[in-house]
């Protein structure tokens, strides 16, 4: 039997749910990563915060780039060891619907943490407080948007031997606009100027590939499964 | 009129059979072209009133530059192809086409950073139009890394054609970055109609054009042939066409 759509995406994002909070140490390590990530830049840049402070932007977006891939390696990989993506795709439900609920899970395990523990790494880098608002905002739309396009490519290397370095080659060019107007609005907002155009084409990037992403990863998906 | 010489083209014999008559052909075309084109851009084509003789590079630059984006889109139109109507000539098609096109977008580079050195003082410039080509040649370099890294041929295959597809949005940026961000690059010029250029300089650009063009379908169909023989190899035609 078929059942609606909505359902299954709420089921099968509180299975993962559950799952994550039954392994915490998973949740953790990106966070950590991005943490050290954002020390290490003081400590072979320069202390200087004012100097800190232009870096900042990119710091912080190449840091959260950077745990969002290290991340991915969990999206897909441990349930298509054990047979439970194949059991999805069998299931006769949309299997879109159920990767976009496995992508959306996957943010808030680990895209929300991030954002909202970002303003610790961006006062270390000398970013005055009122941008945090505006970093939060930015990253949380960004981070949505990583996870999605990487859903992508961590569906496309299911089937490779070697996945790692290859699906951050894979993800890392169709990631950069989420890059380049993530690190914007963060750049915008230290200046004080107006962070409404970069986070306008955020927001359209994440709407884009909360549509379209889905749709590939489950065609990867099943190219994977065959 | 029938629709079946369409057809031809998913079998493989026959498209192994044109290609090897239709290479040589392109491909002599192509290098004639290339030897006026040449002539007329180096030789005949008068030096800019700004950059000298610098300018010249163009007739290699704008060539390798369009045919870089050119063959990312044949690559994904063809793995689309292939992935719709599991046409196996259409993915030997796509795998064809990446290397060619990922040395298009070197050249393109390549190119460019000599011209950038005397004209903009440096080589490299982290401008939108440099930086998406880059990511072009990424996109390249996936394409071909998903391949070799997935045993099966027919799941590198579509895998490989998902992210063809996936990967067309940066056609667009990378044509419009130059009109869309104040960028380095200087805007496209206009070749007919009102043209930006004296006509003695566009006649060999737009010769290079065709010739680079040729130039392609030579090797990527000397590719392809050897792409089908590789997939094909354990097929009784094959043993036909090589006795």
């Amino acid at each position: 039997m078929k059942s609606d759509e909505y359902t299954v995406a709420w089921l099968v994002a509180r299975r993962d749910l559950r799952l994550a909070f039954r392994k915490p140490s998973q949740l953790i390590q990106p966070l950590m990563f991005f943490m050290i990530v954002a020390t290490l830049f003081p400590l072979t840049l320069t202390p200087e915060l004012s100097r800190l402070r232009d870096a900042a932007p990119g710091v912080l977006w190449v840091g959260a780039l950077l745990s969002s891939l290290l991340a991915l390696e969990f999206l897909f990989r441990e349930d298509a060891q054990d047979g439970t993506l194949e059991q999805f795709a069998l299931s006769g439900q949309s299997l879109t619907w159920m990767l976009f609920a496995k992508t959306c899970t996957h943010w808030l395990l680990t895209g929300v943490p991030l954002a909202i523990s970002a303003p610790l790494a961006a006062g270390a880098l000398g970013v005055p407080l009122s941008a945090m608002p505006a970093l939060v905002a930015a990253l949380l739309l960004g981070s949505f948007a990583m996870s999605l396009t990487g859903s992508i490519s961590a569906g496309l290397t299911l089937g490779a031997r070697r996945g790692g370095v290859l699906l951050s080659l894979l993800t890392l060019p169709l990631a950069v606009p989420i890059l380049v107007f993530g690190a914007n609005a963060t750049q915008r907002a230290i200046t004080g100027d107006d962070i409404a155009p970069p986070m306008y084409m955020l927001g359209a990037i994440a709407v884009l590939g909360a549509t379209l992403a889905p749709l590939a990863a489950a065609a990867a998906v099943r190219i994977g499964l065959e | 009129m029938s629709w079946v010489w369409f057809h031809r083209f998913g079998s493989p014999p026959w498209v192994y059979g044109f290609a090897r008559r239709w290479a040589p052909w392109f491909g002599g075309v192509a290098a004639i072209a290339m030897l006026v084109g040449l002539y007329g851009g180096l030789v005949l084509a008068p030096p800019d009133y700004q950059q000298k003789d610098a300018y010249r590079i163009v007739y290699v630059h704008a060539p390798s530059a369009l045919l870089s984006l050119m063959i990312y889109t044949t690559m994904a139109i063809a793995a689309a192809v292939g992935l719709i109507w599991r046409i196996k000539v259409a993915h030997a098609a796509a795998a064809a086409c990446a290397p060619i096109g990922a040395w298009f977008t070197v050249a393109t580079l390549g190119t460019g950073m000599l011209w950038g050195k005397p004209m903009w003082g440096t080589y490299w410039a982290w401008d939108p139009r440099l930086t998406s080509e880059l990511v072009l040649l990424f996109l390249y370099f996936g394409y071909m890394g998903l391949r070799a890294a997935i045993e099966d041929p027919q799941k590198a295959d579509k895998a490989s054609a998902v992210l063809a597809i996936v990967g067309v949005v940066n056609v667009p940026i990378i044509k419009y970055s130059v009109t869309w961000w104040n960028s380095l690059h200087q805007p496209p010029t206009r070749l007919i109609g009102e043209a930006d250029m004296a006509g003695n300089m566009v006649w060999p650009l737009i010769t290079m054009f065709g010739a680079f063009g040729l130039y392609f379908a030579a090797v990527f169909l000397v590719r392809l042939r050897a792409e089908l023989l590789r997939r094909e190899r354990n097929a009784s035609w094959i043993r036909e066409v090589l006795t």
